[in-house]
């Protein structure tokens, strides 16, 4: 047995590190907050400081105005994250069901199948699925961004189908009992069920399309319909590097709506990514 | 099949129809024409002409080619066992009876929701040679020492050197673990407390506990994340690009896979050059999951489920 004051010194010492690992971690995000709200040649100044002289807080809005049309990209992107949650919730709860509560010959097998697709990353399947787009007459437009949403995705379906999975089996037999057909069991009694599960699933698909990058690379051409990230990118080659107070301003703005939401979704947030490395 | 059963199939079908069109779609297609591209000379802009195996003898004399898949395998060896050992080690010190554990959870999983392209940029800025925050942290103590010993020691430009540049994309890596650190602390919730009891009255210290308890229950887990994180650096585009202006780097170190893919197919418009890309990408990830596969039948060990 340890000796209580060996426990202590042990707890000590793992509070000593984790005090000193936080601060790492945390540097970087404060770092461009400093950053943003100095003046231009304090962001050079040596040794580096943490407080500006003066709190410049004209940055934000010079960054916006400097990025060209941000509110019509904060727009596009908006709607792209809308379109897509929409999509890829609706379509993902009704094949996740598919493959948890209906009982049918080879589901095992194609399930296998849907999680081999996991292993096949975008870059591999993305000239062809450009060019299907541009036979569609779609390149240029938001389409390519948000259409596909709306045929599941593999990952949400795997994760919408492990909460599927833990709700007894009794409560559709009763329903099937009474009569209810197999839509009505889903739509009415077990998606009720599993509110805190679509959000989940909501959520990571409004991130993962407020941060997608190639997607907006390859498939949108004119500087109106930018999505924020692609117009991060471009703010940031056109400035080379020089005005860095006004780009972790422009940082800053496009990282402030994902930790609003994180914030506001913890709990469900935290859960998602738990069950998403296999608990339950 | 009985008529219930053929019900049920159709039913099922039904309910998994957006799926399946889906993949024949977005995945099952584009493979396949991945494939066929891959020996076709093709543009997108005029069809297809088969040309063979010319892409792929190409690529094997294409030097640019052999530096982005050296990078990319570098880079994945580096980044993925760093980032879980990295991940692992701060779950474990979380999941001590310490107080503040909620706070140092989120603080630790915060970057990971940080958009790519911020990432990016803010680690351009943090990893600048000369008024980078991280090489004025660095200096501090390397000054201490070059006083101490007359050496001339100074850290490198990050980014403005091909030595290094690919070292400052590990840091963005590291730093974004916090979803890992996150599945591992759930995991870390499954370990039955009886085991480290029994071990602890037989004797055993922290490590042997975490050696012989811990990272066996949690084995699972690491597979996953190392298939994860596995996928995810093959595949690594967003960081490396932004960081380095839409570019690939000095002398190309920061030049992937995924980028060289990126550029046949939408600077130079060679698409069936950049398939064969593809090709190689899809195989290398196929054959990294399989061997991990048969080695995580060896060693991973599943409580009885």
């Amino acid at each position: 047995m340890t000796s209580p004051t060996k426990q202590n010194a042990g707890r000590l010492l793992v509070f000593a590190i984790l005090i000193v690992a936080g601060v790492a971690f945390v540097a970087p995000l404060a770092w461009m907050v400093s950053t943003s709200l100095k003046p231009l040649n304090e962001t050079m100044s040596l040794p580096p400081r943490w407080i500006p002289s003066e709190i410049q807080w004209r940055n934000y809005p010079d960054a916006i105005r400097e990025m060209g049309n941000f509110w019509l990209y904060a727009g596009n992107t908006l709607l792209v994250c809308v379109l897509s949650v929409t999509g890829t919730v609706a379509s993902s709860a009704l094949a996740a069901y598919g493959f948890a509560r209906i009982e049918w010959k080879g589901r095992e097998k194609v399930f296998w199948i849907l999680l081999a697709t996991m292993m096949v990353p975008f870059p591999v399947v993305m000239v062809p699925i450009y060019g299907l787009f541009k036979d569609l007459g779609w390149i240029g437009s938001f389409k390519p961004l948000w259409v596909p949403a709306f045929f599941a995705s593999a990952f949400n379906i795997f994760l919408l189908r492990q909460f599927f999975l833990a709700l007894p089996k009794d409560i559709s037999e009763a329903a099937r009992i009474d009569g209810c057909s197999e839509f009505g069991i889903f739509f009415r009694i077990i998606l009720p069920l599993c509110k805190p599960a679509l959000l989940v699933v909501a959520l990571f698909q409004f991130l993962a399309s407020w941060n997608d990058f190639l997607g907006p690379l390859i498939f949108l051409t004119e500087q109106k319909d930018f999505t924020l990230a692609l117009a991060l990118q471009s703010f940031q080659s056109q400035q080379g590097g020089t005005s860095w107070h006004h780009l972790m301003a422009a940082s800053t703005l496009v990282l402030i709506p994902v930790l609003a939401l994180f914030f506001l979704t913890q709990k469900s947030f935290i859960e998602g990514i738990a069950t998403s490395g296999g608990k339950n | 099949m009985t008529g219930g059963e053929r019900r049920d199939l159709a039913t099922g079908l039904a309910f998994i129809s957006p799926w399946i069109i889906g993949f024949l779609a977005f995945c099952a297609y584009p493979v396949a024409s991945s494939v066929w591209f891959s020996f076709c000379d093709y543009s997108v802009l005029s069809p297809a002409v088969p040309i063979g195996a010319q892409n792929y003898i190409d690529l094997a004399n294409d030097e640019v080619f052999w530096t982005a898949l050296w990078n990319t395998l570098f880079f994945s060896a580096v980044a993925i066992p760093l980032g879980i050992l990295v991940a692992l080690a701060l779950a474990i010190l979380l999941n001590f009876d310490i107080p503040g554990r909620g706070v140092f959870r989120t603080i630790f999983f915060l970057p990971s929701l940080v958009p790519m392209v911020c990432l990016a940029v803010l680690w351009q800025w943090l990893l600048n040679g000369e008024v980078g925050l991280l090489n004025n942290v660095l200096n501090v103590p390397l000054e201490a020492l070059n006083a101490l010993l007359g050496t001339s020691l100074a850290a490198p430009n990050w980014l403005a050197d091909a030595r290094y540049a690919k070292w400052g994309l590990v840091f963005t890596v590291v730093w974004g673990v916090g979803n890992a650190v996150v599945i591992f602390l759930a995991g870390l919730q499954d370990v039955p407390r009886h085991l480290y009891e029994s071990a602890e009255i037989d004797g055993a210290g922290f490590w042997q506990k975490t050696l012989h308890i811990t990272l066996p229950v949690l084995s699972p887990v690491i597979y996953f994340n190392l298939v994860m994180g596995l996928i995810g650096s093959f595949q690594v585009f967003a960081v490396p690009y932004v960081m380095t202006g839409g570019g690939d780097g000095p002398e190309r170190s920061l030049l992937f896979l995924a980028t060289y893919l990126y550029q046949n197919a939408f600077d130079f418009w060679n698409m069936g050059y950049a398939c064969a890309i593809g090709v190689i990408l899809f195989l290398l990830i196929l054959a990294c999951t399989l061997v991990l596969r048969s080695l995580s039948e060896r060693h991973v060990h599943y409580a009885g489920k």
